[in-house]
């Protein structure tokens, strides 16, 4: 092409999709129970898709309530005859190894999670799979540290912990659940999402290969009656989840009066609150990272903006620009920003709210771009307009929809972030550090972003304040779900 | 009987992830318990023991300002080198110490662990010994622990491996930089540990070994006024007063030897003894 030519020309990227013949998908899976793969007893089968294109990536076992009694007696005779005798520094030693063996195999675990769970190449391999082998790094450290943890001297296990993760991010927060519980420990019987199994089943192979005893760690895979079996055995000392704040309640009223010691982390509605003396760019880049980062599947996006009155010009239109730029599509293209969206069930979810929004007075912006024809997709979109009131300001859409408010004075601010059922984040964007620390004393909420957003860190303590759940996953404060204390 | 001239091998210095020989141009035999030959040590000198000094000052602000997550990773990594020398760090225990080779098998294994042990304290030892302060006041403060900078380790006599690595690794895995004087009749452990740190990603410099004569260069070390620290363990008992007064022109941060059972698990008082604690205050308002 010729160099005149060029001038008027739209630069655009060249396909560069990650290879998937990395990874190596079996047709079908068994559940993971004692250290072997057995079939289920009582479930069925079921199959898992990628989001991205519908294509049937597996078929899944569905454990049913005989397979995971199997489970627990399995976790339970490894708790008692194994994990429970072993040394703590053994146990710790087994961690590392896992922990290893993840960062030997990260590249496969990225590939197998973007095609699982729709999210982009860039995030999982840069994101998700780094802070799994992280996370075990961390905890396996902890195993013979205990003492030093502040929980007293020579803290106990509490047994077998029955584990229910979400499909945001699958891989991640099996890590989070399965490093601490480990580490502490106690042996576990998983359950991953129905619509993201695939990486925890590759995580069960991962314990063969470090040679975890049998029963250390069981994968039963299913959906929700999969995970009621599991959270409402008798055999089980400790129940955590990640979820909805729906189930989260169920949990809670169905744990009631067992005894078992119980983790939540639920849903999240955060404030990201940007005052206008915030550097505009760097804030924008903060707002596009906390609602845009993982399709907005993420319990503490930052859904909620709050802009104060005399910088939503400013903000809005740089803030418009720059989704201009995201590129949204093939999740194992290298140059995607935006993923596909988890499932059908979460895209029609995210449309109905979008709808109601528009049907309540606010009014929409989407990014203009082309949307794959098979797959699920939804393009980011701003809500401008929104009130209080609005259901699309007060209920987690759990999609890359941005709902838009103002407030003219840092009390406002602080008002209209805590009037939330929820409290699990929040986003400050100020240059003046005595108000970010004004502000992060106010807002009831379990972890404060100040200039930043959505970090994460497995020495730094997660979860939530009021209906986002209680207990907190990370570093030292992580310990202590899994301790008897 | 092979008629085989075994090849024999120059033990050196280990001095800013080089391996210079003694700019003294020294050595002394290095013999085992029986007496017999084992190598030829470098004898380190009072210039050497300054440069080592200088390596480690220089490599300080890369590798205290290194994340702990990752100093935690470099120096688990040292623990799996480890592990592939085992065998050759037991003939040296063994010979060295005078130790059956299961006593020297324990020794060497319990050194390992004990290195693994200190190096998941990387990430943790702030959150323990770090806090957040209550003041009665609008005012955010915290208190962090960093590390205090150029350590002089004088290395167990005894115990050349695992006393070695109980000294060693409480010094670097919080950020510290060390000029370590290995034990002076059993250096090789020490000789064959600065092999693996050099093939490991401990930076160059991070950890600097001298062999010699502990009465010759560890009064150097303890005079020198850009060392910030010193541990005597391995300090010979009718020498400690006079190398703490010598510490005391800087105000150098002293452990002072004590009897101490290396094969127990320690706790956090090597580390906390090189850490310094910052205290920030920073004011809270709209």
């Amino acid at each position: 092409m010729a160099v005149a030519e060029m001038g008027s020309k739209k630069f655009d990227y060249a396909p560069a999709p990650e290879s998937r013949a990395i990874v190596d998908i079996q047709p079908s899976y068994g559940l993971f129970i004692g250290g072997q793969w057995v079939d289920p007893t009582d479930g069925h089968a079921f199959k898992t898709i990628s989001p991205s294109s519908e294509e049937v990536l597996a078929e899944v076992s569905e454990a049913g309530p005989g397979d995971v009694d199997r489970a627990v007696k399995a976790a339970r005779k490894a708790y008692d005859t194994v994990w429970s005798k072993l040394p703590a520094r053994e146990r710790g030693k087994y961690l590392f190894r896992i922990a290893r063996i993840l960062q030997e195999r990260a590249r496969e675990l990225a590939v197998l999670e973007s095609l699982d769970n729709g999210k982009p190449i860039r995030e999982s391999r840069d994101v998700d799979v780094p802070l799994v082998a992280a996370w075990f790094f961390h905890y396996a450290g902890w195993a013979d540290k205990l003492d030093h943890a502040g929980f007293g001297s020579s803290p106990k296990p509490l047994g077998v912990a029955g584990q229910v993760i979400p499909w945001n991010f699958p891989l991640l927060m099996l890590a989070w659940k399965v490093a601490p519980a480990l580490a502490c420990g106690n042996t576990v019987v998983l359950k991953p999402a129905e619509t993201t199994p695939l990486t925890a089943l590759l995580f069960a192979e991962i314990c063969q290969q470090a040679d975890l005893p049998p029963g250390v760690v069981n994968i039963v895979t299913g959906a929700g009656d999969t995970g009621r079996s599991l959270v409402e055995h008798p055999g089980i000392d400790k129940v955590a989840f990640t979820g909805s704040t729906e189930v989260g309640k169920m949990i809670a009223r169905s744990t009631a009066g067992t005894g078992k010691k119980v983790t939540l982390e639920l849903g999240g509605k955060a404030a990201n609150i940007v005052f206008d003396d915030a550097p505009v760019d760097q804030a924008v880049e903060g707002i596009v990272n906390g609602i845009f980062f993982n399709q907005g599947h993420v319990c503490c996006a930052g859904s909620r903006l709050l802009v104060q009155e005399s910088a939503f010009d400013e903000v809005l239109e740089s803030l418009k620009r720059r989704l201009s730029t995201l590129r949204l599509g093939d999740p194992l293209d290298k140059n995607t920003d935006i993923g596909a969206i988890n499932s059908l069930e979460q895209l029609t979810r995210i449309r109905e709210l979008s709808e109601v929004g528009e049907s309540e007075g606010a009014a929409r912006w989407t990014v203009a771009c082309e949307l794959p024809d098979k797959g699920f997709w939804f393009p980011p979109t701003v809500f401008t307009g929104v009130s209080q009131a609005h259901r699309i300001a007060r209920e987690e859409i759990f999609g890359p929809v941005l709902s838009v408010l103002t407030f003219r004075t840092p009390q406002e601010a602080v008002e209209k972030a805590n009037n939330t059922p929820y409290g699990l984040s929040a986003g400050v964007w100020t240059d003046k550090g005595s108000r970010i620390l004004w502000m992060a004393d106010k807002l009831r909420a379990g972890v404060v972003w100040a200039n930043t957003f959505n970090r994460f860190d497995p020495t730094s303590p997660f979860g939530g304040y009021k209906e986002s759940g209680y207990g907190r996953e990370g570093g030292r404060h992580g310990l202590e779900a899994y301790l008897d204390v | 009987m092979s008629d085989r001239i075994d090849v024999r091998k120059t033990y050196k210095l280990y001095v800013g992830g080089k391996f210079p020989r003694s700019e003294s141009g020294r050595s002394y035999e290095v013999t085992d318990r029986k007496g017999h030959f084992l190598a030829n040590a470098a004898m380190g000198s009072r210039k050497d023991a300054r440069d080592a000094v200088v390596a480690a000052r220089s490599a300080f602000p890369g590798w205290s300002t290194a994340t702990a997550y990752n100093r935690g990773q470099v120096l688990y990594r040292v623990a799996e080198l480890l592990e592939g020398r085992r065998s050759q760090f037991v003939d040296e225990v063994a010979a060295g110490e005078g130790l059956t080779t299961r006593k020297a098998e324990a020794a060497v294994d319990e050194a390992i662990d004990r290195w693994v042990w200190y190096a998941g304290w990387s990430d943790k030892i702030a959150q323990v010994h770090g806090s957040t302060n209550p003041v009665a006041g609008p005012y955010f403060d915290f208190s962090v622990p960093e590390p205090t900078g150029v350590v002089a380790v004088v290395a167990p006599q005894d115990s050349s491996l695992l006393g070695l690595v109980s000294v060693l690794a409480p010094v670097v895995v919080t950020g510290n930089v060390a000029v370590v004087l290995a034990s002076e009749e059993r250096p090789l452990p020490a000789v064959t540990l600065s092999e693996v740190l050099a093939t490991s990603d401990v930076p160059g410099g991070v950890v600097n070994v001298l062999t010699g004569r502990t009465t010759e260069v560890a009064p150097w070390l303890a005079s020198h006024m850009d060392v910030n620290a010193i541990d005597l363990a391995g300090a010979p008992a009718d020498a400690v007063t006079e190398l703490q007064v010598a510490a005391a022109d800087n105000l150098k941060r002293v452990v002072r030897p004590e009897a101490t059972d290396w094969a127990r698990t320690p706790g956090p008082q090597r580390m906390l003894a090189f850490l310094e604690t910052k205290t920030v205050w920073h004011p809270i308002g709209v």
